[in-house]
Parts: structure tokens; sequence; C-alpha cells
């Protein structure tokens, strides 16, 4: 009784669990294994769940398709750029505010809080107009700047976070020895805040690697320019019915941010409860 | 920045006291209190300025067209005209924008206590679940939040495909035969109703997965004792573990509600508002208003109406933010 009672009453949780991880999966799943099918099989009214046979077809005409890989090389040099940016931007000011004692700390650090929950979908208009009187529109910089934008107060508020758990008094007592606060904190502390680094960067090239409403706006005439958000978004328009390639270019734009976040899972979701509770 | 550091490096002998912990700034040693009176500022200011030039300019740029007469002439040739509160005017007189007004509330709510109801389901499930269990659903959950929205909504324009899509091939299958060939984006509450699965599907994971690990925090004694006083599962639920993991929930509720707004992409891809207005919320009809209509000066208003509405939910999630930071300091 001991032993099948509790089974039995977990059937119920078990079954759940199963319904979760199939809804979940699913989409992706079917994305994937479309785009591996070959179009006659796509193109039938019994779709089947596991493709009979299977084709690298349709990932031959996504790659093939104009401007492939300059949308690929828009996307990794806007992103890039965005990230790199807020993260030297952030690492001075997360410092400022966790180690330094000043005037107008709490403000900043509202302001910053307040940044990042900023209305970006109220902000197209405008962002559209500034960049078009400033002669900014359909230049990649102007998707990085409010990319960078974007990312920053997220970067701010993990790494204070960071800083804040490294004790002081490792740095101190390498400036005792003889370092200067700067390499104090390039030696000591640095190579502790690598890992923060590291997970912050990720959230921020998730968002920038993924938006897509201003990169559809400010990018207009210079279609060379465009990232591959909107040239995922335009797909069906180039390749009509064709959802093979169109499957197949989703697979191979998630692809990445899949890869990654499965490998570093357990840090992600320990990174949900720190950080991202805040963003 | 790296430049800027340098210059604060081989300036003085630091000393002894950790800087930050000095209350005061020692007569004995002036250099060094110039020195910080000033760097914190030097550090901080490429994030005010980055701030105040592509946020708050923006913002207020858009506060000024809004009170303008801002049409494609004005787009070109500049001169805008300053007209008060005409756009609001105008905008709020139209029965088409109490109408986006509505539908955006309505989606809102449908997104909302879907999503929480789901995801505190979720997250009980996962704290109860074995450990092979639970590592399953959390791979699972962190794989559909780490999925691109414009991979996700490309993917649910497939499967919800007219001809050969998977789910109406499902739905026929079961024997629903009406939804053969049933065309999903040609009707509005059909078209609705899969904007609302879309961004369910998307938003759920995070929101679970913040509450799973509130639930962690929950320590088990409690538990064990309302079991001992003959407490049932509903009544655990209520008395012990909501309020224990209630500031999280608050702050996921609220975060959930401000989100609403970002399904912006979602709708612009996949129905571009349409069939008709069935999928217009906000965000939508401000940008259609503006750039598609070149009504610049009313998108503006309507967008600034959004932020309004917004900044209501926004205190809210503050007051929760800076009550969950006292508690932490």
């Amino acid at each position: 009784m001991s032993t099948t009672r509790p089974r039995i009453r977990r059937l119920p949780l078990n079954a759940a669990a199963v319904v979760t991880v199939v809804v979940c999966l699913f989409p992706v799943y079917w994305m994937v294994a479309t785009a591996f099918t070959p179009t006659r099989d796509i193109q039938s009214d019994n779709p089947r769940i596991l493709p009979r046979t299977w084709t690298l077809d349709h990932f031959r005409t996504a790659v093939g398709a104009a401007g492939f890989g300059l949308f690929w090389r828009n996307s990794i040099l806007v992103t890039l750029t965005a990230v790199l940016l807020a993260l030297v931007i952030a690492l001075g000011a997360a410092y400022a505010v966790a180690r330094m004692k000043w005037k107008g700390r709490r403000q900043f650090m509202l302001m910053v809080f307040i940044a990042q929950m900023a209305p970006w979908e109220s902000l197209i208009i405008p962002v559209y107009i500034i960049s078009r009187d400033t002669d900014m529109l359909d230049r990649l910089p102007t998707l990085t700047l409010v990319y960078f934008m974007m990312t920053l107060p997220f970067t701010i508020i993990v790494l204070r976070g960071f800083i804040g758990t490294i004790p002081p008094e490792l740095e101190e007592s390498a400036q005792v020895d003889g370092c200067t606060r700067l390499g104090a904190f390039r030696r000591v502390a640095f190579p502790l805040l690598a890992p923060g680094l590291m997970a912050t960067s990720l959230f921020g090239y998730i968002t920038a690697w993924n938006e897509f409403a201003y990169a559809n706006f400010l990018i207009i005439k210079q279609q060379d320019n465009r990232t591959l958000p909107v040239w995922l978004s335009s797909f069906q328009n180039v390749f009509g019915t064709d959802w093979g390639a169109t499957m197949a270019a989703s697979t191979l734009f998630a692809a990445p941010a899949l890869v990654v976040f499965l490998l570093l899972q357990r840090h992600v979701t320990a990174g949900f409860a720190t950080g991202a509770v805040k963003g | 920045m790296s430049a800027v550091r340098e210059h604060t490096a081989p300036r003085p002998p630091l000393g002894t006291g950790p800087p930050r912990r000095s209350t005061g700034p020692g007569p004995h040693r002036p250099s060094k209190s110039t020195g910080r009176g000033i760097w914190p500022y030097v550090l901080i200011a490429p994030a005010v300025l980055g701030t105040l030039y592509l946020l708050v300019y923006p913002l207020v740029r858009a506060v000024v067209i809004s009170l303008q007469d801002f049409g494609l002439r004005q787009l070109i040739l500049g001169g805008a005209r300053f007209v008060g509160f005409k756009n609001y005017e105008t905008l709020l007189g139209d029965g088409r924008f109490w109408e986006v007004v509505r539908r955006t509330f309505l989606f809102m709510a449908i997104n909302v206590v879907l999503i929480m109801v789901l995801s505190t389901l979720v997250a009980l499930m996962v704290e109860r679940l074995g450990r092979f269990g639970r590592t399953a659903v959390l791979s699972a959950l962190v794989l559909t939040w780490a999925m691109p929205v414009i991979a996700a909504t490309t993917v649910f324009q497939w499967l919800f495909h007219s001809e050969f899509g998977i789910v109406n091939a499902v739905l026929t299958d079961l024997g629903f035969e009406s939804f053969h060939r049933y065309p999903w984006f040609a009707h509005g509450p059909a078209a609705f109703a899969i904007v609302v699965v879309l961004v369910v599907w998307q938003s759920v994971p995070f929101a679970a997965i913040t509450l799973y690990s509130a639930l962690t925090t929950v320590p088990t004694e409690l538990y064990e004792s309302a079991r001992l006083d003959g407490a049932s599962g509903p009544r655990i639920f209520r008395s012990i573990t909501f309020p224990m993991v209630r500031p999280i929930f608050m702050l996921v509720f609220s975060l959930e509600v401000i989100w609403t707004f970002k399904a912006f992409v979602q709708i612009w891809v996949m129905t571009n508002g349409g069939p008709g207005d069935a999928t217009t919320i906000l965000p939508v009809y401000a940008v259609q208003t503006a750039l598609s209509s070149q009504r610049y000066d009313l998108g503006s208003a309507a967008s600034m109406v959004t932020v309004v509405l917004m900044s209501g939910v926004l205190v809210f999630y503050f007051r929760q933010m800076f009550r969950q930071e006292d508690e932490l300091a």
C-alpha cells in the first residue's frame, strides 16, 4: 500500500508534467521538423508528426536567399556593439553605485529602475522622427544606440548586484599590497565578476538579437541594413508558400539562443531569481 | 572609459581605509575626498547622458508632437504649429479609439489572468516533481522562453495555417469537421485567440520559473506543521504558500501587465491589427496612425495615453519593488 498509493497519487502530477513539456516543446519541435520535411510531405492534407523522409533542401533555400549573410552580419554587429557598449558603461556606473558614497546615488538608481521599464513600444514614433531629423534613418548605428539603451538599465542593476557580492576587503588588501584602485579592481574584482558579466550580457544579447519593432521602422529604404528578425518576418512575402524554407530560416535564427540557454539552463534559472525579477 | 579610469589610477596612495566606509572626508586627506567627489559622477555620466538623449528626449519629443499639428508636410518641411490639446480631443472623440482602448484592456485581462493562473499551477507542479521531472520541465520552460519572438510568431502562423497547418489537421481528425481548412486569421475572434495563445505560451515560462524559485524559499517546516494540524491542500496554499510568495507574485503580476504592450511585435507580424480591427491594441493603433496614415500628432497622442495608462501600473510595480528591496536590505 505504501508503495502503490504515492504512485497513484503522483499519476495526475506526472501527467500534468508531461502535458506541460509537450505544450512547451511542440511548437519548437514542429519548427525543426517542418524544416527537415520535403515540400510534398509538408503540403499534404495529413501532416505527420514524425517526418517520413528528411531533407536539407529548405536549409539550402534559406541560406541561398538574397542577403542571407549580410543580415546575419548586421544582426551580429548590432547586437555585439550594443551589448559591449552597455557593459562598459554599466560597469562604471555599477561600480560607482556599489562602491562609492555620493549624493544622488539613490536618485540615480531610481532613474535606472524607471528606465528599465521604459515604454519602448510607445516611443517608436518620436525615435523615428528624431532619427529622420538627424539623418540617422536606415543606419545601423541608430539601432545600436537604441539597443544599447534598452539593455543598459538591466545591465547596471545586475552588475551592481554582482559587485555588491564581492567583499571590498579583497580589493583593499590588494591596494595595501601596492595596487592602484584600478589595478585592484582589474586584478581582484574583475575575475570574480566574469560570470556576472557573462550572464548579464546573455540577457542583453537576447534582447538585441530579437528586437523587431525598431529594426522594422528605422530601416526602411536601405534594405541591405536590415537585421534578421525583419528579414524573417518578410520571409513569407519572399518565399510565398514555401513553409519549409520559412521554418528552416526560423530554426537557423532561433538556434543560437536555444542552444546557449539549454547549455546554461541552471545559471539561467538562477538568474531569473536574482536579477530578472527586476527586468 | 578605461582611459578615464587610467587617470584615477596613478593618483593617490588610496590608503589604508576602505573608501566607501569612511563616514566623512577626513580633513587631513583632502586630495582623496575631492577625487571621490567627482569620480562617481564621471562614472555615471555616460549612463545619464545616454538616458537623457535616448529616452528622456524622445519622450519629451512625443509630448511636444502630440500638442502640435504634425503630418507628412511638417515631417518633411518642419514648422509644426502648436494646437494645444486638439489632438487629444480628436482622439477621445473617436469611437474607434475607445474601441481600441476597450480591446486593449480585454486583451490585457485575458492574458494576465491566464499567465498568472497557469504559471502558478506550473510552479506548484514543478515543486512537487521528482528530480528528473523537475529538470525536464524546467528545461522545456527555458527552451520556450529562449525562443525568439519572431521565430515563435512565424511558427504559430504555420501551426494555424488554414490549409496545411497541424492544428486544423488534428482538429479535423478528432472529428471537428468544421475546422477543415478553417482560416484562423480571417476571423476576428479566432485571430485574437491565437495572439493570446502565443503571448501566453511565451510568457508562462518566465513567470513560472520566477514563482517556482520563490516557492523554494518557503520553509518546509511550515508545511509540515500545517499538515499536522490537519490543513487541506487548498487551505495550505491559501494560508501559507500564497502569503509567503505574495511579494514576488505581485511583482510578476505587474510586470506581465506592463509587458502586455510588448505584444505589439507579435500582432504586427501576425495580423497587422486585423482582420478589420480585431487585434488592434493601443501601441498598434498608435503606430498605424502615425506611420501608415502619416498622422504623427494623433499617433503620439495615442502613445502618450498609453504611457499614462501604464504609469498607473508602474507606480504599483515600484511600490512592490522597493518594499522588496527594503526587505532584502
